[in-house]
């Protein structure tokens, strides 16, 4: 069952959030589980990610399938959130942070020289931990990607992309009436929903959610877990979370990271259920993370 | 009993307790510190604006004589022509004299001639030549006119010269105060609101000496200042901070910028006079030579100052705009800047009331000259108005003291309206 015989029994909890150097020690090890899907949105090969000497993220193979849900869950610094900010090259913001390997959107490696991150960054839209709305109207908040990127041809066009990416985020009623308002103005949830109709409004591929409820409270999260379900029709989602229950509601597929590894991945079900791997078990048991 | 008492282990709350009375009056004590502090600044500051405004709001009003002139056509123009050389060449001085000679008739001797004259300032004659030339019908009319009392009548005017002092140790002769006491007697002294302080050039004359001159050549100056070191200070910030890499070569330059925050200013005034002067050749005592000059001292400022506005804009709002595929460049000028823009402004304007307060560098290049003409633009020969000061600081007469203070007044004004527009401009970026 487990095919590597290694035990973590002996590090203890506190170490294992916060120490990366025994990468080396699990190089040989392999993910648990199905890491790939039929015809995948992103394919993940041999990942890794250097910030600086320190290795954060360790030869990850991984398949995003279309239109599914798929949630990243770990301890801390474990590095989900690096290998998530890898889908669209947000790592390029950081000046020591390396990324070799190769991830494929549609066939295309978007580590590519020759790629330019601006349209990826349009194809792959991220939601953040914190709701950062720019400190602009509400309307100008969505308006903002459609416009750089040119997707409207006239202001009534735009007006429509902008009412129905809000209507999309579950925010056009609280709002319509007060468009020109600061976005910033907003309470906590509707603001993260705010930054999801921004990030629809570009209708991308993919969206890349970075535990989008961590800031948030219990009804304003369980309205965007409402929302992911129903954007699930049409877009594929990579989500971070830190709460188990968050990632079983709503995801299908479900990845482990520990420690800069993948350890397992597969059916929310099964993993929830029935987990592969001692670490997966024991985080999920709550025995540490 | 006692004993036991204080051994034994005490509460949370009463240890807390015990500390607490310390601990507030602690508190109290950093307050009162802080208030005294905040006083006696404040204290300096009345006293500082006090001694000016004492000082210098006498030299907005000016002691003027009235003189009933004649222009007498046969000393003026006596071949009637109205010939503008000839207007122009005529003895108006002398016309001035002898005036003052008919208003006392008694005065014979060449030397209490002298004096009487004395009474009156060398800019009136300038002032009836202008008259006539302006208006050459006034040939063969008599005028009632306001001329400008000399400087030492001024004085004596308002105060300053004592007359109980022997007449050896003044300026002011006997004779000439008892001229002066008849002409007050029959009202034709009276001081008047110096609008030649505001409208004038420099002049050796303090009754004709004037900030204008000085407030043009700082106007210009700070103008092409702002004009060149906002947008490259801004520029400059902008690449270091968002777009340069962080390697040796940029680390080199961030130290440069804040050495060069600190080099002395008359540094950067003999670096214009060798660069921009001997150089290139450009003349001296010109405001783009000042403002060039002040736009390498206020440059590390403002980069400086940018660089920490830029740096203090979350970087979530970075990612949220590169996040939907916005480009570096985008980022930076959509979000980035309008937030960074309040704490640019802040710096650009710390940096330009250093240089407006700023006289070091402008001896260097020689807009420390005594210039009389008025600036028209950017490249006529000026002075600023801290130079200005400085200038007049040094003159030995009475009543340019006076015009010292005033001048400074002038400066403060200048300052405060500055930085006035400063607050301004903040508060409707910070709008946004």
């Amino acid at each position: 069952m487990q095919p590597n015989t290694q035990t973590v029994s002996s590090v203890t909890p506190l170490m294992v959030c916060t120490d990366i150097e025994p990468i080396a020690a699990h190089d040989n090890r392999k993910t648990v589980g199905e890491i790939s899907v039929d015809n995948p949105r992103m394919s993940c090969r041999n990942v890794n990610v250097f910030y600086g000497e320190k290795q954060a993220i360790n030869r990850v193979n991984l398949d995003i399938g279309r239109h599914e849900v798929i949630a990243m869950i770990g301890p801390s610094g474990c590095g989900k959130s690096t290998f998530l900010r890898c889908l669209n090259r947000m790592n390029d913001t950081i000046d020591s942070c390396r990324v070799t390997g190769e991830i494929l959107l549609d066939n295309q490696n978007i580590y590519d020289k020759t790629l330019d991150v601006v349209p990826l960054r349009a194809q792959v839209g991220m939601v953040f931990q914190k709701p950062n709305p720019f400190p602009k109207s509400i309307y100008e908040n969505v308006a903002y990607g459609p416009r750089i990127h040119g997707l409207s041809s006239s202001k009534s066009d735009l007006d429509i992309i902008v009412e129905s990416s809000l209507h999309r985020a579950g925010l056009w009623n609280e709002v319509k009436d007060r468009l020109d308002q600061p976005g910033t103005g907003l309470s906590g949830g509707q603001q993260q929903r705010l930054c999801i109709a921004r990030t629809i409004a570009v209708s991308p591929e993919v969206i890349l959610m970075d535990e989008p409820c961590s800031a948030l409270d219990p009804i304003a999260t369980a309205k965007i877990e409402e929302l992911i379900d129903e954007l699930r029709e049409e877009y594929t989602i990579a989500i971070v979370t830190h709460s188990m229950q968050q990632a079983a509601r709503i995801s299908q597929r479900t990845a482990y990271f520990h420690l800069g590894d993948l350890i397992e991945v597969g059916e929310t079900n099964q993993i929830f259920t029935n987990p592969q791997h001692k670490l997966t078990e024991d985080y999920i048991t709550g025995r540490f993370g | 009993m006692n004993n036991s008492t204080s051994s034994r282990p005490r509460s949370t709350v009463e240890r807390v307790n015990a500390n607490l009375t310390k601990r507030y009056a602690k508190e109290r004590r950093f307050k009162r510190m802080g208030l005294g502090a905040i006083i006696i600044s404040l204290m300096f500051l009345v006293l500082l604006f006090g001694s000016i405004i004492s000082n210098g709001y006498g030299a907005f009003w000016q002691t003027y004589v009235q003189l009933e002139i004649h222009f007498e056509p046969e000393d003026l123009d006596p071949q009637g022509s109205r010939n503008p050389e000839v207007l122009s060449a005529a003895d108006y001085g002398g016309l001035v004299k002898s005036t003052l000679r008919d208003m006392f008739p008694k005065v014979k001797k060449r030397k209490e001639k002298r004096k009487l004259y004395d009474l009156v300032s060398s800019g009136a004659a300038f002032q009836l030549r202008e008259m006539v030339m302006s208006n050459p019908d006034l040939i063969g009319s008599t005028v009632q006119l306001w001329v400008p009392a000399d400087d030492d009548v001024d004085m004596l005017i308002k105060g300053h010269i004592d007359r109980h002092k022997p007449e050896s140790d003044r300026r002011v002769k006997d004779q000439q105060i008892a001229w002066v006491d008849a002409l007050q007697r029959e009202g034709k002294i009276e001081k008047r609101f110096n609008t030649t302080f505001f409208t004038a050039g420099d002049s050796r004359e303090p009754e004709l000496a004037g900030i204008h001159g000085a407030l043009m050549g700082s106007v210009f100056t700070l103008l092409i200042t702002l004009a060149l070191s906002f947008p490259m200070g801004v520029a400059a910030a902008i690449y270091l901070e968002e777009f340069a890499p962080t390697n040796r070569f940029t680390d080199f330059i961030e130290v440069n910028i804040n050495n060069l925050a600190a080099v002395p200013s008359i540094v950067f005034g003999l670096l214009g006079l060798a660069v921009f002067i001997n150089f290139f050749g450009l003349p001296r005592s010109i405001p783009l030579v000042g403002g060039l000059v002040l736009t390498l001292m206020t440059l590390p400022t403002i980069i400086i100052a940018s660089r920490a506005a830029l740096k203090s804009v979350p970087p979530s709002i970075r990612e949220a705009a590169l996040g939907i595929g916005a480009s570096r460049m985008q980022t930076v000028f959509h979000h980035v800047l309008p937030q960074a823009l309040p704490g640019m402004l802040t710096g650009a304007i710390i940096g330009m009331a250093q240089a407006l307060g700023e006289t070091a560098p402008l001896l260097m290049i020689g807009m420390v000259a005594f210039i009389v003409d008025v600036p028209a633009n950017m490249m006529d020969p000026a002075t600023a108005l801290p130079v200005q000061i400085y200038l007049w600081a040094d003159s030995p007469e009475r009543a340019f003291m006076e015009r010292t203070s005033a001048a400074i007044m002038v400066l403060l004004a200048f300052l405060i309206s500055m930085n006035m527009l400063a607050v301004l401009l903040r508060k409707k970026f910070e709008k946004r």
